[in-house]
């Protein structure tokens, strides 16, 4: 039993059912991130004058992965078009294209990612902070190791753009001096929590996407042979995806990175 | 009438845009974007670094950028501009309704009563 | 998008079709495992989420039953079910059979997440929708049948997650099915994070049929099917998936950072100075536990759209057949159900009134919240006109739909004074409450359900219901229902908060004498007859279960439309085959000319070609 308009468009609508079908899922995403940048938006308002933190993330690595997304967004629409115009082995060139960079993107991010897990902010029982990456940490030692700086005031831990020359040093601290530390994962503060999500959940899609892009990238042969039409559908909606994984990834850096 | 409506659905329209895609045309297109998104990336890094501005400007500056990005995106890459109006319309909807999520979580925290011992 | 029968392409030719991509399909008999459990056809689909969910109905019901027996009888152990219920839960959360405050806790937080998400939506949306929608508009199956099987799955698994937290270490989720932090995240148990994922999961489900949906009726209508002669049901139908596309991702978000919160140990939803059993919690707060309230209710009043939606379309289509004449008013009901929809999303913080929000945003809520009353009442008025002049035929499915009415009245009316800040600033979390949105629920949709099934029943089985049976199922439910209920109201107006696991024993009049407005004797013994009526509710629930199962061998045989239909779902075999029509239909006039003139039997089905003159009807 044949589904009507999987292939052919409809006349009185001009649209094949799966296009249909990924728009509005689209339409749901649009939500899912938007409440999500509702979250982030009355957390923002809502923090008290300075404590939102400015400059914590690396905007050079932020700007790569963009420009990284961008030029793989712009990979996907030339593989369409090269199944649009039967070009098959176009259209694998351009989406091994965008697999390569889609893997890019997710290693900056878990480079970026660890780079958070090992910078560890601590408080001093004299009342100062030390903060800076772990460099040496043996439990048979009574010290660790950060590189970093220490201060006197917390919040000058926050916002990183306003300071000028940060320096930053190898500083051992004995352990018997820490009355606690914490890195920077999700439970750190609101910012780095709704960081983690927000990109996480980004980063998930893009793994979701990469996944199926590969998916019909490496077994689309077969549909290619018997109905290249039907496969072109698919790559066009994939790539529909795509494209707005690239357009959340275009409101995330400057949100997160930039401001 | 007839006839001519039986000729037109016997010449079966297939899938996809009514005009034929011209891959090098596309591929100068993609070129295009691509420098429109790199300028936006650009410009949204420096405003970013501007030393004058509060940050309630640089947020709006930044923001209208990344929407004329999205936008450029959008339009050609997703072929949002040459798309039927039913879609664009649903996208309208969810947009409006976004926007009211968003817009009316924010004032309602701004909103309370005041006078009292907290405010 | 109006467009003639001629511009489209004769798609299929009478007669079994082959598909390119399934040789070999047809030849073999697919094993139980396909046709049974994995089916992509939309009426396997229908009956499972049908059954699935009235068995989630029955679980949540008897959860109510053994709430009900601790609000009337505080801390006496259940009869017959406690010693089950200790061995089950163990003696911490039910002491010798006896329900613990934190039991009762979860057992609310339970009954109303298990009817809401895994009772009515599955049922009044997935199941009706998913078997009768792709009929009534002529197609085939659904636009995207695996898509369609993934959603019940999804589903499923949900629930399975769902009624495995009861069994945990600790039990189920017991902060409401509201979920407010920081309670959801300060309770030290894991029920809630299982909830949270139970939630992602239906939500997901939900997601996936909304898609399905709407993209079945925007492209597989049937050639001459066009939008205005589309039945009333699968508007509603249509609306309630954009309810659910649009409105459901922000608790998904949500629910994924409480579930930050829970597991992750963030504080999107936490106070900064948050004390938990008088000592400072260990996070760093900087959250906001408005903004759950904000994302849940975004979705959560929507989601009371969807919840009645459904049933008035069943409704509508029920009382047109059994009045023999058009509805009254279809174009009205097609524009109010739009606007329902469209101002549905913009409602949401009537839920929270009492949250300390200042006048401005309580006054555009309270605009909103009136305004959206005017379209319901349109539609309700629709339905009640189209009983004018009707040659009413009562039925079994027509009681149920008569009895909604009147119902569904109650519940609306009821909502106003709630929609209206000033009296909620009163009536808020009292039993007034829970007495408004079950009628609208329980004696509302749930009896346009019971209604619907045994409408549909005929088509699924080519056998009828037993009617008499069907009358005392009828009869009994509607006196219980409003036994239960009705006093409910008198018990808000005079105070009884909700929530209480001793039913209000506490504020008694009898525990505090000289307290200004402790609950008098009178509602305190309410209690009591609102059990019993609940008992009796649920004993009037067993004609139905068995005649549901008795008739499916044994019921009256019918042909196939019994019910002298107009609309194309009727117009197929019984039990319609995989591909739904054997011939294509091409529809040719509206959906609801019953009586017409010079048609055999009165009534001219929407695909009947005109037999001696064309109606103008649209």
């Amino acid at each position: 039993m044949d589904i009507p308009y999987t292939v052919e468009i409809r006349p009185d609508t001009g649209i094949y059912n799966a296009k249909v079908g990924i728009w509005l899922f689209l339409a749901s995403e649009v939500m899912l991130f938007g409440g999500l940048f509702s979250a982030y938006v009355l957390l923002r308002v809502g923090s008290l004058p300075g404590e939102w933190p400015h400059g914590w993330l690396d905007v050079r690595l932020g700007a790569l992965n963009t420009v990284l997304l961008a030029l793989s967004a712009i990979t996907t629409l030339l593989a369409w078009a090269a199944c649009k115009t039967r070009q098959f082995g176009k259209f694998k060139f351009f989406h091994a294209c965008t697999l390569l960079l889609a893997l890019s993107f997710l290693c900056v991010k878990s480079y970026e990612y660890h780079d958070k897990w090992i910078h560890y902010e601590i408080k001093l029982k004299d009342g100062t902070f030390a903060d800076g990456h772990m460099v040496e940490n043996d439990l048979k030692e009574d010290y660790l190791v950060i590189h970093g700086r220490i201060v006197t005031d917390e919040k000058a831990l926050y916002d990183l753009r306003a300071q000028k020359d940060i320096k930053l040093a190898e500083v051992k601290i004995p352990r018997a001096s820490i009355a606690s530390m914490q890195n920077y994962s999700p439970r750190h503060n609101t910012f780095t929590a709704i960081y983690f999500t927000l990109t996480g959940l980004h980063a998930l899609h893009i793994l979701g996407g990469s996944i199926v892009i590969f998916y019909l990238w490496a077994f689309g042969g077969a549909m290619w042979k018997t109905d290249p039409e039907r496969f072109t559908n698919r790559i066009e909606v994939s790539g529909l995806f795509w494209h707005f994984v690239d357009l959340v990834w275009i409101f995330l850096f400057p949100v997160l990175y930039l401001t | 009438m007839s006839e001519h409506h039986q000729s037109q659905t016997h010449a079966a329209p297939s899938a996809g845009d009514s005009h034929p895609v011209d891959f090098n045309a596309y591929l100068r297109r993609c070129l295009y974007v691509f420098i429109a998104a790199l300028c936006a990336i650009s410009l949204m890094i420096f405003a970013s670094y501007l030393p004058h501005f509060g940050w309630p400007a640089k947020v709006t500056m930044i923001l209208t950028v990344a929407v004329v990005n999205a936008f450029i995106v959008a339009g050609f890459l997703m072929h949002l501009l040459s798309e039927k109006k039913m879609i664009y319309t649903v996208l309208g909807f969810t947009v409006f309704f976004f926007a009211g999520l968003m817009g009316l979580m924010v004032w309602a925290t701004g909103d309370f009563p005041v006078g009292t011992i907290f405010h | 998008m109006e467009t003639t029968v001629e511009q489209f392409p004769p798609f299929r030719e009478a007669g079994p079709q082959h598909g390119h991509d399934d040789h070999g399909h047809e030849h073999h008999e697919p094993s139980f495992w396909s046709k049974y459990i994995f089916s992509t056809d939309h009426k396997v689909i229908g009956i499972q989420y049908g059954f699935t969910a009235l068995c989630f109905m029955l679980f949540g019901f008897f959860l109510m039953l053994l709430m009900r027996w601790q609000i009337a009888h505080p801390g006496l152990p259940v009869p017959l079910f406690g010693p089950l219920l200790e061995k089950i839960v163990g003696p911490v959360m039910a002491p010798n059979g006896a329900i613990s405050p934190d039991l009762y806790n979860s057992f609310g937080a339970m009954h109303g997440t298990i009817m809401v998400f895994l009772g009515v939506v599955p049922l009044a949306f997935a199941a009706f929708g998913n078997y009768v929608v792709p009929l009534m508009i002529g197609a085939p199956d659904m636009a995207f049948p695996r898509v369609n099987m993934a959603s019940y799955h999804a589903f499923f698994l949900g629930g399975v997650v769902m009624l495995t937290s009861f069994f945990i270490p600790g039990g189920a989720a017991q902060a409401g099915w509201t979920s407010y932090s920081p309670l959801a995240t300060t309770i030290p148990t894991d029920g809630q994070a299982f909830w949270l994922v139970g939630m992602i999961l239906l939500i997901t489900s939900s997601l996936l049929g909304a898609v399905n949906f709407i993209a079945t009726i925007i492209q597989l209508r049937a050639p001459g099917m066009t939008w205005m002669r589309m039945p009333w049901f699968v508007w509603t139908q249509f609306v309630t998936a954009f309810l659910l596309l649009l409105a459901f991702p922000p608790l998904e978000a949500a629910g994924l950072l409480q579930l930050m919160d829970n597991v992750a140990h963030t504080s999107f939803f936490l106070p900064t100075g948050l004390a938990v059993g008088g000592q400072l919690a260990n996070v760093s707060g900087g959250g906001s536990p408005l903004l759950w309230q904000h994302l849940f209710w975004f979705l959560g009043h929507p989601e009371v759209y969807v919840l009645i939606l459904p049933g008035m379309g069943i409704v509508a289509e029920i009382i047109a057949n059994n009045t023999r004449k058009p509805l009254w008013g279809y174009k009205s009901l097609v524009y109010a159900v739009l606007a329902v929809g469209f101002l549905s999303f913009i409602v949401w913080a009537h839920h929270m009134y009492l949250t300390g929000m200042g006048q401005k945003i309580a006054t555009f809520f309270q605009a909103t919240t009136m305004i959206i009353s005017i379209p319901s009442v349109i539609i309700l008025t629709c339905l009640f006109l189209s009983l004018w002049g009707g040659s009413i035929r009562i039925n079994t499915p027509m009681l149920f739909a008569l009895g909604w009415l009147p119902m569904f009245g109650i519940g609306g009316l009821t909502g106003l004074p709630l929609g209206l800040a000033a009296a909620d600033l009163y009536l808020h979390d009292t039993y007034y409450v829970i007495a408004h949105f079950h009628y609208v629920v329980a004696p509302g949709t749930i009896f346009a359900l019971f209604a619907g099934i045994y409408f549909w029943f005929p088509k699924m089985t080519g056998r009828k219901m037993n009617e008499f049976w069907g009358r005392v199922h009828f009869w009994c439910s509607f006196v219980f229902m409003n036994l239960v209920f009705m006093p409910m109201f008198a018990q808000g107006i005079k105070g009884m908060l909700r929530r209480m696991s001793d039913g209000g024993v506490n504020y008694s009049a009898a525990r505090v004498p000289g307290a200004i407005d402790a609950l008098p004797g009178s509602v305190m013994e309410m209690n009591s007859w609102i059990f019993a009526a609940a008992v009796a509710l649920g004993i009037a629930q067993i004609p139905f279960i068995i005649n549901l199962f008795w008739s499916i061998k044994h019921g009256e045989k019918v042909g196939d439309n019994p019910w002298e239909a107009t609309t194309i779902d009727w117009q197929t075999p019984t039990p319609p085959p995989h591909g739904n029509f054997e011939v294509e239909p091409r529809i040719v006039r509206g959906p609801y000319e019953y009586s017409a003139p010079g048609h055999d039997g009165g009534f001219a089905p929407q695909s009947e070609p005109a037999a001696t003159t064309r109606n103008a009807h649209h």
